[in-house]
């Protein structure tokens, strides 16, 4: 018999579910390829499961516990969170258990260490946990309790969702990155555009853009409620993948004649460097069309933009200049290995003689954390991906989402602008 | 079961950064939780709910972070139930796991307003509103969500079938 042509996100479910073909709005069981929890979710994921009384976790290779939410620890109650985690890791032997020196933040870390891949499921308590469908993972945030299922049963279940797929053709402007691909898409389709469904982001543009680009995309798919943001597995994606991951690296590609729910297409040499306005991801603009919007503070770091890429952008831009004096500028290197490649390069430096203050890997001021907290009526620009009421601090602070080149060029300018206005 | 309570009003895409601020997430207790439910968005919303209140809110409630502390500040706070036109998918997974009643009903939010009495009989799918003498009907749960209903939450449902 022929087989239905499938989209990424029901080739996956296929395969791992065991039934050969599942159909969109199917209820489905599936085992699961790693599970990760933060020092937030992973105290009540770990709450739950020994309230069960079960005396083993299903697989202690598939359990990831990343201290990164806040880290390092910011108050007595956050260092007692973090406590019950590594207790709980060194209990059950989970083997990938990350804090301090080793950790950074998860969604850049378990790339980085080559823990997720092609073909995998992966369930978070973590909504950013969508960002491994850049590297072809079924990756999909969940709660503590969904989480700590599967820590008994090794198993998830899932509704089979059904597929958009955006298609982005064209060249890209200069300055002009994934992050502003994907905030020009959630301003298109808004932030329940794609609720319950799978975003599958494809087209030449696609092709062209980094792995840490890509995956900036796939980390915000969330922002427009989707489940996953699956892209098909291309050479980039295996070059990024080998050395590190351990497991085969399996083609993946989206069959011809696949049913998508629609296709959107974007001509991406029409948008400019964008930013998303308070208080939704949503409220996208072009930065040129903006007035002049003066900040308080710039953060550049995050699951969405905290890879050695985005701070290479930063530091093209900061070389040589000054960040504002109004202006805080806080640059977070996503992970040990990104801080020590941004050493080597000289980023660092550059940042540091800009005037920028540089954090330990951390997600920090991103969640409204620690590490920069924004005071009433203050506004910050962040590669960060929400900018909802009081994310980052007082309930009457903004925050406006932008790429790596928006945010480093506000920062020498002390407001919102792109770095053409720096003459770059 | 039938629940009885006060309706509180709010609009689209109500995230969990307001549900609950992070900056009260260094803790699971649920109590503590609930004293900052809605915070960022009504400052004093946890004192003025009474227990069995329900909220009654636009499409895409729960959207943004995967924080089971959600629904559980909610529940804490003493909402019976949550009405909304959609939910935001992990929160939706989060309300059944967590015991936090949850009901689609676009009509009902349409129709009600804060202060509005209403009672609710989720088996039925049905939403009295005694202030206006009206009824909604919910959308039918799906299959499986029933399921997990009916053995008391997804860990029950697991332990079910759990061999050690």
């Amino acid at each position: 018999m022929k087989k239905r042509p499938m989209t990424l996100a029901e080739k996956i479910l296929s395969l791992k579910s065991g039934k050969g073909s599942v159909e969109p709005g199917e209820l489905i069981e599936v085992p699961v390829d790693l599970t990760l929890a933060n020092d937030i979710t992973g105290p009540l994921a770990i709450k739950v499961f020994e309230k069960t009384g079960v005396k083993k976790v299903f697989d202690p290779e598939k359990i990831a516990l990343v201290m990164d939410h806040f880290t390092p620890n910011k108050d007595i109650k956050s260092a007692e969170q973090v406590k019950l985690c590594r207790e709980f890791a060194k209990k059950f032997g989970i083997k990938h258990y990350y804090e301090g020196g080793a950790s950074g933040i998860e969604h850049a870390l378990l790339p980085e260490l080559g823990l997720v891949g092609p073909w995998d499921v992966v369930i978070g308590a973590d909504s950013h946990t969508c960002t491994y469908g850049a590297l072809g993972a079924f990756a999909t945030g969940v709660g503590s309790t969904d989480l700590a299922a599967a820590w008994i049963t090794g198993k998830t279940w899932f509704k089979v969702p059904e597929t958009i797929k955006f298609v982005y053709y064209g060249k890209l402007k200069p300055w002009v990155s994934g992050k502003d691909l994907i905030l020009y898409t959630i301003g298109d389709i808004g932030v329940d555009g794609a609720l319950y469904k799978a975003m599958e982001f494809s087209g030449e543009a696609i092709k062209n853009l980094s792995m840490a680009e890509r995956m900036t995309m796939s980390n915000m798919a969330i922002e427009a409620g989707a489940k996953v943001g699956l892209m098909e597995v291309d050479r980039k994606t295996r070059c990024y993948l080998r050395g590190r991951y351990k497991k085969e690296i399996k083609p993946l590609k989206a069959d011809k004649g696949a049913k998508y729910l629609e296709v959107r297409e974007y001509d991406v040499s029409k948008i400019d460097p964008v930013v998303a306005m308070p208080h939704l991801p949503s409220n996208v603009k072009p930065v040129k069309e903006l007035p002049r919007i003066y900040i308080d503070q710039v953060v550049i770091g995050s699951c969405t933009n905290g890879r050695l890429e985005d701070l290479k952008v930063a530091a093209q831009v900061l070389k040589g200049r000054k960040v504002n004096p109004n202006v805080r500028c806080i640059i977070i290197p996503a992970t040990p290995r990104v801080y020590q490649e941004a050493l080597k390069k000289g980023y660092l430096r550059i940042f540091v003689e800009a005037g920028a203050i540089i954090s330990p890997p951390t997600c920090g001021p991103c969640l409204g954390g620690h590490m920069g907290i924004l005071a009433k009526g203050e506004r910050a620009i962040a590669t960060t991906n929400r900018n909802f009421v009081g994310r980052m601090g007082h309930p009457e602070s903004e925050v406006y989402l932008a790429s790596p080149a928006v945010a480093a060029a506000s920062a020498v300018l002390g407001y919102i602008a792109t770095p053409e206005e720096l003459g770059l | 079961m039938r629940i009885k309570g006060k309706v509180w009003k709010f609009g689209d895409n109500i995230d969990t950064d307001v549900i609950i601020p992070a900056r009260y997430l260094n803790t699971t207790d649920p109590e503590e939780l609930a004293k900052h439910c809605m915070e960022d968005a009504d400052p004093e919303f946890s004192k003025k709910v009474k227990k069995g209140d329900i909220i009654v809110a636009g499409k895409n409630f729960g959207c943004g972070s995967s924080r089971e502390h959600a629904p559980i500040a909610i529940k804490g706070c003493g909402i019976s139930c949550v009405i909304a036109e959609s939910f935001a998918r992990i929160f939706y997974r989060n309300a059944f796991n967590t015991g936090l009643l949850i009901l689609e009903c676009p009509e009902a939010v349409k129709n009600t307003q804060e202060g509005d009495e209403l009672e609710i009989y989720p088996e039925e799918g049905k939403i009295v509103n005694l202030t206006k003498g009206e009824e909604y009907y919910t959308k039918p749960l799906p299959e499986f969500m029933k399921k997990i209903l009916d053995a008391g939450g997804l860990i029950p449902y697991v332990m079910q079938n759990y061999k050690d």
